[in-house]
């Protein structure tokens, strides 16, 4: 199966560019389908970024981020090749990882 | 008589009760503070929980923020889709350990709150849904201390909707 997780990370110098976007509903548990039923809330919760052992960037997430999250963000220490592992939970306990190689 | 020196004991001893409660709940709180600052996995519930933004802020940093105008706020005058808001917050602030977002009339005020860690650049862009024009607030936190800085944005098109 495809990963939720597309990413992107290139390196330029000693700082990192990262772009990563995730599928997923973030169902806020307030809006209500065609028949009138509440969708249950089903959201990211944590996703999270490690670099060489280490996480460069935790995002907790409540469910006023948009469908389909998108997020960017720069670190510095990795260079081209190091590995970027990002994994995600949601507030029914799914998850997903995936590993990006910075270009 | 008896009853008198006995009903003694009992009240101080009710009394010196309260006051260890109390100081314990002082230190509880003391202690929670900086645990809940620092760069720590647990996911905030609570704080995601509070309607209200000054609550929601408390409830995450357990403090208040200043206006600052080294936090730099990014997000457009009028948002068309309240579904799909652009945001972005930059800072020349050093020591930054953490950035959230916070949407004042959204049902829960607390949108995002990123942890950043030491070699990440203080700098993060993001999507978020606004229910209605509101004020929005970023907060970053640095070297223990909370700056914000905030813009009012003009929903069209709400991002409660189907």
């Amino acid at each position: 199966m495809a990963s939720s997780i597309r990413v992107r990370a290139t390196a330029n110098g000693d700082i990192t560019e990262v772009q990563a976007l995730i599928q997923h509903p973030m169902d806020t548990g307030l809006v209500k389908d065609s028949k009138g039923e509440v969708i249950p809330a089903h959201f990211i919760q944590q996703l999270k970024f490690e670099c060489n052992g280490k996480d460069v960037f935790v995002a907790d997430w409540g469910t006023a981020v948009s469908k389909d999250p998108y997020v960017k963000f720069s670190f510095k220490g990795a260079k081209k090749g190091d590995e970027l592992k990002i994994s995600w939970t949601d507030n029914k306990g799914a998850s997903d990882a995936t590993t990006a190689k910075i270009a | 008589m008896t009853t008198t020196t006995g009903a003694h004991p009992t009240r101080r001893l009710i009394l010196q009760g309260a006051a260890s409660v109390a100081l314990l709940g002082l230190g509880n709180l003391a202690f929670a503070a900086p645990a809940r600052a620092a760069a720590n996995d647990k996911y905030p519930e609570e704080a995601f929980r509070q309607k209200g933004e000054a609550d929601a802020i408390k409830a995450l940093y357990g403090k208040t923020a200043e206006p600052s105008d080294k936090v730099k706020l990014d997000a457009p005058e009028i948002a068309e889709n309240g579904g799909v808001v652009p945001i972005s917050v930059t800072t020349t602030l050093d020591k930054v350990s953490s950035i959230s977002f916070f949407v004042a009339e959204n049902p829960f005020a607390l949108a995002a709150s990123y942890k950043i860690p030491d070699g990440t650049i203080p700098a993060v862009a993001n999507r978020l849904k606004m229910a209605k024009t509101t004020k929005l607030t970023a907060i970053v936190e640095a070297d223990g201390k909370l700056y914000s800085a905030t813009k009012e944005v003009k929903v069209t098109v709400g991002g409660c909707g189907g």
